[in-house]
């Protein structure tokens, strides 16, 4: 089933990007992974945030990441690695999260769920395109957040231009 | 349904990258190692989202929230690799443990 085959890039590629040391790697295996992603975000009817994610994630966030890589690194000698540190320490705390949320889905049940019970019979409605609902959503309950997230974009603009400007030239 | 995908695997998913989130950032000494690795649990919680905005056609309240979180990821994304290149630029490293062990 096609879920699982994405399920499994995705895993194996996030945990390729925390094992190797080249940052590039690691770079490049979070694309493998944003990628896998917005494949199981269409195989969950929804398509308009597998292409926001595709436009935003794997467009925007990821050459901006390559690009933080490229200028913060020495790319001639020895320093494009990274080394690990706090081994032991990691490795407990993400596996005792992952051994909590796991019995913790476990042990929900949630075909018992009475709001999940009773939306299931809804699903028909899911198989058309969630464009027109997203936007329609957007510019009446949601205008305000949508107002606000507009705003912060420009102000993340604006600091990030002024904080990455080399003030010693200009 | 063509299609069911058992919602306990996709929380198993998300569940599973969220941890090698949290692997990454803690174990990573490179700044913008760690960026990746918070943009790893960023995704995990999108997927739960619209995990369980499969359920609830009409509203999409979900779908909705995880486009606020990619929104504000980026921006997130932008101010933090923005800031990573300024200390880079002041201390010349941007191993996190350098910074911190450093004078000035």
């Amino acid at each position: 089933m096609l879920f699982y085959f994405f399920a499994a890039v995705a895993i194996l590629s996030g945990a390729y990007m925390v094992l190797t040391r080249n940052l590039l790697y690691a770079g490049f295996a979070l694309l493998l992974t944003l990628l896998s992603v917005a494949a199981i975000y269409v195989l969950l009817f929804a398509d308009f945030v597998a292409v926001t994610q595709l436009m935003v994630y794997v467009g925007g966030v990821l050459v901006l990441i390559l690009f933080g890589i490229m200028l913060s690194s020495r790319v001639h000698d020895k320093s494009v690695m990274s080394e690990n540190v706090n081994k032991g320490w990691g490795i407990t705390i993400s596996l005792l999260t992952l051994i909590g949320l796991c019995y913790t889905i476990w042990q929900t049940k949630f075909a018992s769920l009475p709001w999940l019970q009773a939306a299931s019979t809804d699903m028909l409605g899911a198989q058309k395109s969630t464009v027109q609902g997203i936007g329609i959503k957007l510019m009446t309950d949601f205008v305000l957040p949508f107002e606000i997230a507009s705003l912060l974009l420009l102000i993340a603009l604006i600091g990030a231009a002024y904080i990455a400007t080399d003030k010693q030239e200009v | 349904m063509l299609n069911q995908i058992p919602l306990e695997h996709i929380l198993l998913l998300s569940a599973v990258l969220f941890s090698l989130g949290i692997l990454a950032v803690i174990t990573k000494r490179h700044a913008v190692v760690v960026l990746m690795g918070i943009e790893l649990i960023f995704n995990a919680a999108n997927l739960n989202l619209v995990a369980f905005s499969r359920h609830d056609p009409q509203l999409m309240q979900g779908q909705l929230f995880s486009l606020f979180v990619i929104i504000i990821a980026a921006a997130e994304a932008a101010v933090a690799l923005a800031i990573v290149l300024r200390v880079y630029q002041h201390f010349n490293t941007a191993n996190l443990n350098q910074i911190v062990t450093s004078e000035d």
